[in-house]
C-alpha cells in the first residue's frame, strides 16, 4: 500500500512524532511504500535543522531525514504554517532578509495542496497530532 | 429552524474540534479546507467538541490581534463549501442553540457521524 502521514505535533513536546515515526518504520518493514510525509500546525517544528537534542535521546530530525534517505520519502512541510513560526529554507530567508535559515533539504517547504494531493493519491493517509 | 439537505458525501472530510480562540487549530484547519476547495474537491466541514463555538456570531479578533475566524467563514461560500455539519450534543452542552450561529449547520448524531466518515475519501482533523 501506498501511505502518507500527517504530523501536527512539535519534536520532543507531545509523542505525535515518536508515534509516527515508529508507525513508519513498521509499514515500511512489511514492505508497504511510504510516499511522503507531510509535517503541519506544530509539526514544522521537526524540520528545524538546529535541533540539537541530547545525545541519549532519540534524534527525531536524523530519523526523518534517514526515511527520505534510505526509502525517498519526500519530507513536506507546509509553508504558511512554518514562515510565521521562523522555519524558513535559505531561499526564504534572504526574501524575508533573514540572516540565518532553519530549514534544508531533504525537508522542503510547500504549499497546503500537497497535503490534498497525497491524501488523495495515497491508499492511506494517516494523522498524528498531539 | 429548517437545515439544509445536505449529502453526507464529498471528497474531503476536514473535521473541526478546537474552539476560535486560544489555539491555532481551527485557522489552520479551516485553511486546510479551502486549499482543498480550491482545488476542486467537494469539501464537507464538520464542527464536533467545542469546535461548534468556531459557528456562534461575533467572534472578531479580540485583543491578541490574531485574524480571527469568522470572516474565513464568511468566505465557505465564495469556494463552495456549503456542506456544514455540526454534532448537536456539543451544541447543547455548551449552552447555544443553533439560532445564535453565524451559518447555517446540519446537526449530527454518532451514527450520522460515521456514515459522514464513511461517505468521504479523505478525512483530515484538527
Amino acid at each position: 500500500m501506498r501511505y502518507a502521514l500527517l504530523v501536527q505535533g512539535a519534536p520532543y513536546s507531545s509523542q505525535a512524532s515518536h508515534s509516527a515515526l515508529r508507525f513508519a518504520a513498521a509499514l515500511l518493514a512489511r514492505g508497504h511504500n511510504l510516499e511522503c510525509v507531510f509535517f503541519y500546525h506544530d509539526g514544522v517544528y521537526n524540520a528545524a535543522r538546529l535541533a540539537a537534542p541530547p545525545q541519549d535521546e532519540p534524534h527525531l530530525m536524523d530519523a526523518w531525514c534517514a526515511l527520505n534517505t534510505e526509502y525517498g520519502t519526500r519530507l513536506q512541510v507546509c509553508i504558511a504554517a512554518a514562515l510565521r513560526r521562523g522555519l524558513l529554507d535559505e531561499r526564504e530567508a534572504a526574501r524575508h532578509g533573514k540572516s540565518g535559515y532553519s530549514v534544508q533539504s531533504p525537508f522542503e517547504l510547500t504549499g497546503l495542496g500537497q497535503l490534498i494531493d497525497a491524501g488523495l493519491g495515497c491508499d492511506r493517509l494517516v494523522t498524528f497530532s498531539p | 429552524m429548517q437545515y439544509p439537505t445536505v449529502p453526507p458525501a464529498g471528497d474531503v472530510l476536514v473535521i473541526l474540534r478546537h474552539s476560535p480562540h486560544g489555539s491555532s487549530w481551527l485557522r489552520e484547519g479551516l485553511d486546510a479546507a479551502l486549499v482543498a476547495a480550491a482545488f476542486g474537491q467537494a469539501v464537507s466541514l464538520l464542527f464536533q467538541s467545542e469546535g461548534v463555538l468556531a459557528l456562534v456570531k461575533g467572534q472578531g479578533p479580540g485583543p491578541l490581534g490574531q485574524k480571527g475566524t469568522s470572516a474565513t467563514l464568511d468566505m465557505l461560500a465564495m469556494y463552495d463549501i456549503e456542506s456544514l455539519f455540526l454534532d448537536a450534543v456539543a451544541l447543547a452542552r455548551l449552552g447555544f442553540s443553533s439560532d445564535e450561529l453565524q451559518l447555517t449547520a446540519r446537526p449530527v448524531d454518532q451514527a450520522a457521524t460515521a456514515e459522514l466518515i464513511a461517505g468521504h475519501r479523505l478525512v483530515l482533523t484538527f
